[in-house]
């Protein structure tokens, strides 16, 4: 290999990755700064601002096509950009909404915040790879970040539990998923996922190498999506963890294990073999997650499970195995990550004294939405669009996942998909129902009083509205679905040419 | 200026102040207190939009127009897009919703002062106008169904929106239900359009009203039309509207009289192709608009409530519209509309300026110590009003008038020109017109009736509240006696831009110019064949007998209810017998429909749907929550710790997959 300008060429390609480059020195600096100044007020911010940076650059960079950048290890641009973005968002959306809930269940310290940085730079890494050892790092790195952040609440029996539980069966998911990487290494001889379908063609490898490879890259996706049967870390881990980080946990980390799976199969695998999985598992997580999600009565434990179901929503669109369905599920990323943020973010700003978050039930809201009306409208929002109600964006994006899918004639998943989205409804407006329609308990009125008098903060506040409006304007307006649509037209030709 | 622009705006000016007024008020409740702020911000969101309209109007070229802001989705043939079409029947119902709006915005600045909820008001009458202008605005059926139910909603808001009293929530959900029986049938017909034609713009489907084979015309006519009887009010539908008279009386002037009520005369026009080209159905929509028209006009002399006489009144009027458009005389039905707003609008906010006036004689008496309870809507209670309200007092002799058809106001002209339609049609060969005719004929007369009985008795004669020489009503505040002044100057001149035939061969008929398909208007017409040349007397005989009828009905109303006061409807009733009473008891609709529709409805689902409700439907209920809960448990017996469990079923999640990615 001819190494020759090789650090220039690596030197003019952090350019293309600033937001990864952007966060890993953001976070260096968190971290240096938390140890040498005994104030840690500014830290999220710092946070909040470099995100909202790259975001800017992001969307410069997103309209172009998608380049590779370092030696062919990376994507940047186009696609690459659109999944930057919703991790970016979701970072921001967290860090500012977690200050004051961090705060208030005393364990606001500086490290958490670089903590979610360096999360953030590892779901880049991996939303944008294009070589399954990048995959490996941006899971690693992103993984690593999430265990600590689980088991943040040390004093907590539930959350170190969770934490550790979420660590070991990672640690064991992670076996799996090199062994995948080793199969389809021995099944291809390439790691880079668009060389794949080349060197297939060309006919190395065996049948069983590659599809027993891919079928165990699979199970390390499914795990971090948590899809069903993989799925049984999720409630506890989401229930232990801090409630605006469970929100982060429950989003951005999901979206960017999606994206690199959406490009695994995209660049990477032949026919069509694939697709039946993804169904059976999207089929079963949809059911398990809305089923088991009805007999709920904490509301985390039920967003928990409505995330799992949620999962499912997406892998259909994936297992649709075309170019819609992609970004069909790319588009549901983006909804979905506003609308659980959202979701969560309410939860949040409801645990008034720290330790109700995890047994917070239904009965403990009553009444909620005359008290704090901005809970009580923006939750609306978040489970209207949760449902899939018109105009809201979880209309959209359940259609752009679910047309697809009857398009590619898996209209057995489609119907599985809008019963259980049918009976989602219940859980979802229960909540609407208990926020606006019930009075409270007298044994809870002190405790909500006790809430009423402390205002919400500004940046809660800002993140709900913000996340609420965008869900309407997505839901209205469908221009970034069709965007989403052209990251696939402009290569689509190459790679079918190659196939 | 750009069309496009300008419709945007007309649109989103109203949403934005329906955004404005219902956030500002539920999360800045200091902001409540501030009336001038939500008035101000309510009536000019509406009156910039009618400007915007009258530019448009204005600058009309006289061809269609349609803009189309985006697509919102597309499944297969489905486009549903955000489209909206300007053309001469959209401009007209356009100019009437914002401007019969805007001021009827600004005489619930002064009517709603004082009101808790005066932004909420506001907020959902600013939504309503939204809703309305989708609904007539709209380029396809999705679009105008969108307007549809959003007007649907505003009225269930607005008719319940005092709703800690049990009756006004009540009324909201009777019209709200009532308006789901159509809405279904206006559904059906959507259906039935796409799946026979594949496309749901106006462009397609009025193309050729061939291209569906008789049989679905006949339906999806027949559907559109049961959709519109809910909306506006006709047998069998009607009932909601008299009980919607418990929102505020602007909702009532707005909602109820001038804008959403029309809407269904408003769709029958707008696919008036296909309605001319199913004459049965015609004829059905005829004779439902004839029966109606009777049977409120009857209705409305036995009232003694002066908005239930508007409301009745209402019913009556829409049934004429409806007749109009049953013998194909479409463009009538909205000349109809048009005058409609201006005189209906003008009595309903003239009624809501006598119980402001009445409220506050409560109000007094109350303060002296009066004992009892007078009820200001009630014109029994009333009398001798325009002595001290003469504004409101002149105003509604003036729309009284109109409606009523005294010659050169705006009601004789659309009236007697629908009453000439139908003359016509008869003439022509269709025998039910003859049927619609007398009918109408008939209905005129009992109009000018019960509409003088309501202004006598309510403006003349003696005051009849208790300790009527210390307490007395007053003059409403300027913003409330504009608009009457307005509106009632529009109920005396607006008819002239309809003149009839007799003049310079309709020559001078500019409505009919405007919107008729021979002249490049949207509103089609029937081809009838040419008439002898005696016929010109045979319409200046019907004017004269249009007139007569009218002079008559209001001389005959003035003579009996001024002399004889209140004493003349037990004359009335004795002389009627029992007829009277079935007037009175409003046919029993409510009765018959509680008899055989909510009764059987209740006694059933208490004896057939409870017990499957418990057994069948909470049995799976209970059931899958069971086997959840059994699922949970075996959860938690996995989760004690145990990570091995976890660990367990991801295994078995590996064998599945790989099982199936290999051997699949």
């Amino acid at each position: 290999m001819d190494l020759t300008g090789a650090y220039a060429s690596l030197g003019s390609d952090l350019g293309n990755a600033f937001s990864l480059v952007l966060l890993s020195v953001v976070g260096l600096v968190m971290v240096v700064w938390d140890s040498l100044r005994n104030d840690h007020r500014a830290i999220p911010w710092i946070g909040v601002a470099a995100s909202v940076l790259a975001i800017s650059f992001e969307l410069l960079r997103m309209p172009g096509p998608a380049e590779k950048i370092f030696y062919g290890l990376m994507w940047a641009g186009g696609y690459a950009s659109f999944v930057n973005i919703i991790i970016l968002a979701a970072t921001a959306f967290t860090l500012a909404i977690s200050v004051h809930y961090l705060d208030r269940i005393g364990h606001n310290y500086g490290e958490v915040y670089s903590l979610v940085v360096f999360a953030s730079a590892g779901m880049i890494v991996l939303g944008s790879a294009n070589s399954l050892i990048t995959v490996f790092v941006g899971l690693e790195t992103m993984s690593i970040c999430l265990y600590i952040l689980t088991g943040l609440v040390r004093t907590e029996e539930g959350s170190v539990e969770s934490a550790l539980k979420y660590f070991l069966l990672g640690a064991f998911s992670t076996g799996f998923f090199l062994y995948g990487i080793a199969l389809l290494y021995a099944a291809t001889g390439t790691l880079y996922l668009d060389e794949m379908p080349a060197a297939l063609a060309g006919g190395a490898g065996s049948e069983v190498l590659l599809w027993g490879g891919v079928g165990l890259l699979f199970i390390g996706f499914l795990f971090k999506v948590s899809a069903a049967p993989f799925h049984m870390w999720t409630p506890d881990v989401y229930q232990g963890a801090p409630t605006t980080l469970t929100g982060y946990m429950s989003t951005a980390s999901k979206a960017s294990a999606f994206a690199a799976l959406v490009l695994v199969v995209y660049h990477a695998l032949p026919a069509e073999r694939w697709m039946l999985v993804l169904a059976i598992v999207a089929a079963a997580t949809m059911i398990l997650g809305n089923v088991v999600a009805i007999a709920q009565s904490n509301v985390k434990r039920m967003l928990a499970y409505s995330s799992i179901a949620h999962a499912g929503y997406v892998l259909v669109g994936i297992a649709a195995g075309t170019t819609a369905g992609y970004s069909g599920a790319l588009f549901y990323l983006l909804v979905y990550t506003l609308m659980n943020i959202g979701a969560f973010g309410v939860m949040a700003a409801l645990e008034w004294d720290g330790h109700v978050g995890q047994k917070q039930d239904l009965d403990s809201l009553a009444g909620i939405g005359y008290r704090k009306p901005l809970l009580g409208v923006s939750m609306g929002f978040f489970m209207f669009s949760l449902t899939g109600f018109p105009p809201l964006g979880g209309f959209i994006g359940k259609y752009a996942v679910f047309a697809p899918a009857i398009d590619a004639g898996l209209t057995w998943l489609v119907i599985v998909g809008l019963l259980t989205s049918a009976a989602s409804a219940y859980y979802y407006l229960r909540v609407l129902y208990v926020f606006w329609m019930k009075s409270p308990e007298e044994e809870a009125a002190p405790a909500l009083d006790q809430l009423m008098a402390s205002p919400l903060s500004m940046s809660t506040s800002v993140v709900l509205v913000v996340c609420a409006g965008l869900l309407l304007v997505l839901g209205i307006y469908p221009g970034v679905l069709e965007s989403t649509t052209l990251f696939f037209s402009d290569s689509a030709a190459a790679v079918a040419a190659i196939r | 200026m750009n069309s496009d622009f300008l419709v945007q705006w007309i649109l989103l000016l109203p949403l934005a102040g329906a955004v404005l007024n219902g956030l500002g008020g539920l999360f800045l409740p200091a902001l409540r207190e501030r009336e001038s702020l939500f008035g101000i911000v309510g009536t000019a969101v509406v009156a910039i939009p009618f400007v915007l309209t009258l530019i448009l109007f204005l600058q009309y070229s006289g061809e269609a127009h349609v803009t189309t802001f985006y697509t919102w989705m597309a499944a297969g043939d489905l486009d549903v897009s955000f489209a909206y079409r300007i053309d001469e029947l959209s401009l007209i119902m356009t100019l009437v919703v914002t401007g019969v709006g805007a001021l009827i915005h600004l005489y619930s600045v002064g009517y709603m002062h004082g009101d808790p909820g005066y932004w909420r008001f506001f907020a959902y009458l600013n939504l309503f106008i939204f809703a309305m202008l989708n609904l007539v605005l709209g380029d396809n059926l999705p679009v105008l169904f969108l307007g549809w139910e959003g007007v649907g909603l505003c009225s269930y808001l607005l008719i319940g929106f005092w709703y800690t009293d049990l009756k006004n929530s009540a009324a909201a959900n009777k019209a709200f239900i009532v308006n789901r029986i159509g809405d279904f049938a206006f559904l059906m017909a959507m259906f039935v359009l796409f799946k026979e034609l594949g496309a749901l713009d106006f462009g397609t489907i009025l193309a050729d009203p061939q291209a569906l084979s008789q049989s679905n015309l006949n339906w999806v006519v027949l559907l559109l039309f049961i959709g519109a009887t809910g909306k506006s009010a006709q047998i069998p539908l009607f009932i909601w509207l008299p009980d919607a008279m418990a929102g505020p009386t602007p909702v009532s002037a707005l909602i109820h009289a001038a804008t959403m009520v029309t809407s269904g005369l408003y769709l029958l026009a707008r696919v008036s192709p296909l309605v001319l080209a199913a004459p049965q159905v015609m004829a059905v929509i005829a004779i439902i608009g004839a029966l109606t028209a009777i049977m409120a006009a009857t209705i409305a002399i036995t009232q003694n409530d002066i908005k239930r006489v508007l409301a009745y009144s209402t019913v009556s009027q829409l049934g004429f519209m409806f007749m109009a458009t049953g013998v194909g005389a479409f463009f009538v039905a909205i000349f109809h509309v048009f005058t409609h707003a201006f005189f209906k609008a003008c009595l309903f906010l003239g009624s809501g300026s006598v119980i402001h006036g009445m409220h506050h004689v409560e109000h007094e008496l109350h303060k002296k110590g009066h004992e009892g309870h007078i009820d200001p809507q009630d014109m029994r209670t009333m009398g001798n009003l325009r002595k001290y309200m003469p504004a409101t007092s002149t105003t509604y002799l003036l729309s009284t008038l109109a409606i009523a058809g005294i010659p050169l106001f705006s009601g004789f002209f659309s009236k007697d020109e629908i009453l000439f339609k139908a003359f016509e049609y008869g003439y022509s060969g269709n025998t039910y017109a003859w049927f619609v005719w007398i009918v109408g004929i008939i209905t005129a007369l009992l109009t000018a009736i019960y509409m003088v009985r309501s202004y006598v008795l309510t403006f003349r004669g003696k005051e009849r509240w208790p300790m009527a020489d210390e307490v007395q009503p007053h003059e409403s505040p300027w913003t409330m006696t504009v608009p009457l002044w307005i509106l009632s100057s529009l109920a005396v001149v607006g008819g002239f831009v309809g003149l009839p035939g007799v003049i310079a061969h309709g020559e001078w008929n500019w409505i009919h110019h405007w919107l008729g398909a021979p002249y490049g208007g949207p509103v089609a017409e029937p081809v009838l064949p040419a008439h002898g040349g005696g016929f010109l007397a045979i319409e200046w005989g019907l004017i004269l007998l249009g007139s007569a009828i009218a002079i008559g009905g209001v001389w005959f109303g003035w003579r009996a209810y001024d002399r004889h006061g209140l004493d003349y409807d037990r004359k009335i009733s004795e002389a009627t017998g029992r007829l009277y009473g079935l007037w009175r008891g409003k046919y029993y609709w409510d009765e018959i429909y509680d008899r055989l529709v909510v009764q059987p409805l209740i006694r059933g689902s208490e004896k057939l749907l409870a017990p499957f409700d418990e057994y069948v439907v909470d049995g799976i209920v209970n059931g899958v929550g069971h086997v959840t809960r059994g699922a949970g448990q075996v959860l938690r017996y996995l989760q004690t710790g145990r990570v091995q469990n976890y660990a367990l079923a991801i295994v078995f999640g590996v064998a599945v997959v790989l099982g199936i990615i290999l051997f699949g």
